[in-house]
């Protein structure tokens, strides 16, 4: 493990049932580097991402996030969800709050952060990805692409040290899915830690330090983009690649 | 012109439209008066007794003579003032849990807080109050006690049962399922006279818990379970990824659903919710069997009386209207809350 790493994967494998879905992974992220996850479906990739921030219970191996390990122990838990921001496929905004509300609830809540401050942040972060003028609305008024940026400004509020996207912009409309990336590739600029599960090549060519490539609960192929599109090693890359370029 | 309109386009807008708006016309032009005659024009307001009301329509002199035991049943009158103020600070002390946005909301809320407690103080008596035993309630006093005291108590109880339910922990788990299904399983009869009889066996020696108390433990308990129920199933509509986000922000497990599950859950559940507190209210008269005399009670003492003999209509009546001005209530409020907690595009909010 090197003095860069915020992602430690060593040896981790999952079952569920009798189905293993991931097989013995190993990573390493180094902080500020932007990772694609890809692959086709059912390969384990949102399984591995979910597992940085325990909504998923890795069996076997050893998870490190920021140097703390992930065990049954709930304060290392609590520990590293504080430190890792998530944004969901299907954006899990809170419907019952307003845009803003969605925002501060966790600053407030979790980091004990005084009301006014929270607000003055939520509407930084807000105005970042350019909804500030629909704070009060809830979020079944706004489109599915102003709906996901407003995720992505309530998972920044916690000023996390790294994000994780599974699947972002996968249950948008087509129109949609560039004013969600273009916010991605913007926080990328700033230098955010980003591993991101795409299928948005276009975004993984632009953004990515390494593209991971995973198949049957396996990383096959980890790459920087331009060696992964132009010179892939395994078949299965090929193959995966062939079907959706 | 504007309402000729309307009739024209509401009752008569089409062939069957207008034949179903004149039967129903017909039906109550000849059902209203007759009611009206019986309820006010033809009725007696005043008599001594029942031979008083001479009249073709309703004797309502039965409850006027018993109004005070309507209302208090035996309290001692010289002590009814008591009553009068718990009546009185009633609506201060419901308003601040039912509004957000009255004035003064959270100093009312401390009056919240003190209000059950000075229920008891000044029903039951205590330093500088003379004790005035629970078999001298009855009526509206003794319905409102069990009614309003176990919906009350039983909700936060229902929320924890639910969450209990669907707990990890297998003790909290067993705990719970055994208790609801336990309490599910036995008509809340069954429940009263368990309290009555045998809650003063398993009690310490020394304490004597009086029979008001053991049907409102009764009651209460009774509406824990279904209100349990109930919110469980708001609880198992709640998406994954409500809890997914609040996990992935870091809240805690009670964070998690103070914040965000229990709002949207309950939201859900309102009308499923106001629909047990509206059978528990009404099932409060079945204490009339453990010796208790509400409403329903009081109202069978008076026909009881040989003065007021025969009078069942007019007092069942009135008892159901006390009951319809009640229940009614709850469930425009429940329609008021759905409204203001709707957020969605077609909603109102905002």
């Amino acid at each position: 493990m090197n003095q860069d790493s915020i992602i430690y994967f060593e040896n981790v494998s999952k079952w569920f049932g009798d189905f293993q879905v991931l097989k013995g992974i190993n990573l390493e992220v180094n902080k500020g580097e932007k990772i694609v996850v890809c692959g086709p479906s059912g390969s384990g990739k949102s399984t591995m991402i979910r597992c940085i921030n325990r909504l998923e219970e890795h069996q076997e191996g050893k998870i490190i996030v920021d140097g703390t390990e992930l065990t049954g122990n709930v304060k290392n838990i609590d520990t590293v969800r504080r430190e890792v921001g998530m944004v969901f496929q299907q954006f899990n905004l809170f419907p019952h709050l307003s845009i803003l509300d969605n925002c501060t609830l966790a600053p407030i809540w979790v980091r004990k952060m005084p009301k006014v401050e929270a607000t003055e942040l939520a509407m930084q972060y807000l105005k970042r990805v350019q909804i500030e003028d629909q704070v009060h609305k809830f979020p079944n008024q706004l489109s599915g692409g102003q709906q996901q940026r407003a995720a992505i400004a309530r998972a920044l509020c916690m000023q996390p040290r790294l994000m994780l996207f599974d699947e972002p912009t996968s249950a948008l409309d087509p129109e949609m899915i560039k004013e969600v990336l273009d916010v991605m590739i913007g926080l990328a600029q700033d230098g955010m830690t980003m591993l991101v599960v795409t299928h948005e090549m276009g975004f993984a060519k632009e953004v990515a330090d390494r593209i991971v490539f995973m198949d049957e609960g396996q990383i096959v192929e980890a790459k920087a983009p331009k060696e992964f599109f132009e010179n892939p090693d395994s078949e299965r890359t090929k193959l995966f690649l062939s079907q959706i370029l | 012109m504007h309402s000729l309109n309307w009739i024209k386009q509401n009752l008569f807008s089409t062939w069957l439209n207008s034949i179903v708006s004149i039967v129903l016309i017909y039906f109550l032009a000849s059902v209203i008066p007759p009611l009206l005659d019986w309820f006010i024009f033809e009725a007696t307001f005043i008599a001594d007794d029942r031979t008083g009301c001479t009249t073709e329509g309703a004797c309502w002199a039965v409850v006027g003579a018993r109004f005070y035991q309507f209302m208090y049943g035996f309290y001692p009158t010289e002590e009814v003032w008591r009553v009068n103020l718990v009546y009185a600070m009633l609506p201060f002390g419901i308003a601040p849990l039912l509004w957000d946005k009255i004035p003064f909301r959270k100093q009312f809320l401390f009056f919240s807080m003190a209000y059950p407690f000075l229920v008891f103080f000044l029903l039951y008596g205590g330093p500088g109050l003379s004790s005035v035993a629970s078999n001298k309630w009855g009526g509206l006093l003794v319905t409102l006690f069990l009614g309003l005291g176990g919906i009350l108590i039983a909700f936060p109880l229902s929320i924890f049962l639910a969450l209990g339910r669907r707990s990890k922990m297998p003790a909290i788990l067993t705990l719970c399922i055994v208790f609801i299904e336990f309490i599910r399983g036995v008509p809340l009869i069954t429940l009263l006279f368990f309290g009555n009889i045998m809650l003063p066996l398993f009690l310490p020696e020394g304490i004597n818990l009086d029979t008001i108390i053991r049907a409102l433990v009764a009651v209460t308990i009774f509406q824990a379970a279904y209100g349990a129920e109930v919110i469980r199933g708001g609880l198992q509509a709640m998406p994954k990824g409500q809890y997914e986000a609040a996990q992935a922000l870091g809240l805690s497990y009670w964070q998690m659903n103070y914040k965000i599950i229990l709002p949207q859950a309950l939201k859900i559940t309102i009308p499923a919710l106001v629909n047990t507190a509206i059978g528990l209210f009404k099932d409060t008269s079945l204490v009339l069997l453990i010796g208790l005399l509400d409403l329903l009670g009081i109202g069978r003492a008076a026909l009881a009386d040989t003065k007021w003999m025969a009078l069942h209509v007019e007092v069942y009546v009135f008892i159901a209207g006390i009951f319809f001005i009640f229940c009614f209530g709850f469930s425009r409020y429940s329609l008021y809350l759905e409204r203001k907690l709707n957020t969605d595009n077609d909603g109102e909010n905002k």
